[in-house]
């Protein structure tokens, strides 16, 4: 089981030019809006054509220039969640499943049966998908993949189009419906936390190109790149001066920061994330950063302080965000704001 | 006034309902089926055939007419085709009426079909295709139906526009009273005899029909 893209595409604004093959199971890939992750599971599904290139499923090859082949996408056998369900508005709930089926509604009515049971989906056979609420929606599409028994299923940011509440729900829910999936399935997103939840392995793609590839947990551990690192939810970035193998000038933070280990070769940023700081009250201790307040949000769970480092030029890029929760609230209730704020060696994410 | 509408001879509403009726029916699957088609065309491909198949719609009836007349000419290759083989004659016959109401309204089908297919969600036909659907399949189980008020909408405008067609009609089919004589065209004639009572009856009846019409397309569109 395996999964092979190498493809080109030319667009107005970007070149698409996407290359990677993966083993795994639960795929995902992680972009900005408009970075190409959409167009790349477009084309596998064989509903955009690349310029040039190949993909193949399994062994299968479902599109090759070099040898004019181009699977319709109607033998791909590739299931596609597209971003608002498209289910056919004219269609009832079990006509829709039955949709992707050959024969009629009253043959595939075991089969139809099955799914409303599975996805909880009773009671609603008869509905328009327009009396249905979106995450009913979701699962009737889901359903309606699933009875088509694909051998890929590609999510397009399935959980972008409900609301906060409901994709929390979705995202626990989706999961478990996928569990007894035996195929593979690829996830898009702009989103981090679904991508981490999801996904096994992880790409990363920045203006068409696959910046990252691997283990999801390694790559939100180690980004490699400020943009991918921006991708899995970090805030903070400074540009560094390195000193020698060991040292670094943060530039943007106005301090000097020093590593046991070695700092990589061609590190240009460092990054850090917002709920990694350590407070300090008192002396300064090493690798830490004098500061005064800027602003303050109060979240619902956690206090966001955006803090000015002390160094002379200071500009808005140079804002440090700091995310506070519950229990060192409380020691900034006791003791006032800190001192400093320290950085811990091992969240220092070394960026290119 | 009684006697007045008891002497009308009433063939040209019939000619020009008949003639209405099946250049709609024609317009419709012809009008349906090409745009169902030129969707999947390329963009400059489109624009060329866009052009084409709307210009009965700009050009002056009169033109059009002249180049019906041209084509179904008996002393031309497809007149005289028609006229051998199936005994078909087109020009100062119904015949005439239907054709030259069909390409004078089919813009008016197909522009009204292309525009209702293309704001079916690219999406709904995408999930079609990776679902296996045959392309005749989505378009007869998701864009037909999706589509449907446009396209209804659109028979109405065919149909009415067929039904008055004057112009082209009057140079290929000629004005015979009981075959050809429609009723823009009856309007027409007895005008010329300064006849404004049944000219004015005749406009009446035309009025009538729009009106309903209209009200059949506000009800259409609030369908959607």
């Amino acid at each position: 089981m395996a999964i092979e893209v190498n493809i080109k595409k030319k667009f107005e604004s970007f070149t698409l030019d996407v290359s990677f093959r993966e083993d795994s199971k639960r795929i995902g890939i992680l972009g900005a809006s408009g970075s190409g992750k959409s167009m790349t599971l477009r084309s596998i599904a064989g509903i955009v054509k690349p310029d040039s290139g190949m993909i193949s499923l399994n062994g299968h090859t479902l599109y090759d220039s070099a040898r004019h082949v181009n699977i319709k996408p109607q033998m791909r056998n590739a299931g596609y969640l597209f971003q608002n369900y498209a289910l056919f508005p004219n269609m009832t709930v079990e006509e829709n499943i039955a949709a992707g089926l050959r024969g009629s509604l009253a043959y595939n009515y075991p089969v139809v049966q099955r799914m409303i049971k599975k996805f909880s989906l009773q009671g609603l056979e008869k509905r328009l998908p327009g009396q249905l609420s979106g995450g009913q929606q979701q699962r009737v599409a889901i359903a309606r993949i699933m009875a088509y028994a694909p051998d890929v299923i590609l999510l397009d940011e399935p959980f972008s189009a409900l609301d906060i509440y409901l994709k929390d729900k979705m995202q626990v829910e989706l999961m478990s419906m996928l569990d007894d999936y035996d195929g593979t399935v690829i996830m898009v997103s702009h989103s981090r936390d679904e991508i981490y939840r999801f996904s096994e392995r992880l790409l990363i793609i920045d203006e068409g190109k696959v910046t990252n590839h691997g283990l999801t947990k390694d790559i939100f551990a180690s980004p490699g790149t400020k943009s991918a690192a921006m991708l899995t939810g970090c805030k903070n970035f400074s540009k560094v001066e390195v000193m020698d193998s060991h040292r670094v000038n943060a530039l943007d933070w106005g301090i000097q920061l020093r590593f046991e280990k070695e700092v990589p070769a061609g590190t240009h940023y460092i990054g850090y994330r917002a709920h990694h700081f350590l407070p300090v009250w008192g002396d300064r201790p090493e690798n830490a950063v004098r500061f005064s307040l800027y602003s303050r949000a109060e979240l619902q769970f956690e206090t966001n302080y955006y803090v000015k480092p002390e160094k002379p030029d200071f500009s808005m890029e140079c804002l440090i965000s700091w995310f506070v929760q519950r229990d060192v609230a409380k020691d900034i209730r006791e003791n006032g704001m800190p001192d400093y704020l320290q950085f811990r060696e091992d969240d220092v994410l070394f960026l290119r | 006034m009684a006697e007045l509408l008891s002497s009308l001879d009433w063939s040209p509403l019939w000619i020009s309902l008949k003639t209405g009726i099946v250049a709609t029916v024609i317009c419709f699957f012809l009008g349906v089926f090409t745009a169902w088609k030129v969707m999947n065309i390329n963009a400059k491909a489109k624009a060329v055939i866009d052009g084409i198949l709307t210009l009965p719609m700009v050009l002056p009836p009169t033109v059009a007419g002249f180049f019906l007349l041209l084509i179904f000419s008996r002393r031309r290759p497809l007149g005289m085709f028609l006229w051998d083989n199936f005994n078909i004659k087109v020009i100062q016959s119904w015949m005439g009426c239907v054709v030259a109401a069909s390409v004078i309204a089919f813009p008016l089908m197909y522009r009204n079909a292309r525009a209702a297919f293309e704001l079916v969600d690219r999406d709904l036909i995408n999930a079609g295709r990776t679902l296996g659907m045959s392309e005749y399949d989505i378009f007869r189980r998701v864009m037909l139906p999706c589509a449907s008020p446009g396209i209804l909408s659109g028979a109405v405008l065919t149909f009415a526009r067929a039904l008055g067609e004057y112009g082209a009609t009057s140079m290929l089919a000629g004005n015979i009273p009981g075959k050809t004589a429609t009723i823009s065209q009856r309007i027409a004639m007895v005008m010329m005899d300064q006849d404004y009572i049944t000219a004015g009856i005749w406009v009446l009846i035309v009025v009538a029909i729009a009106f309903v019409l209209m009200l059949l397309m506000s009800r259409i569109s609030a369908k959607k």
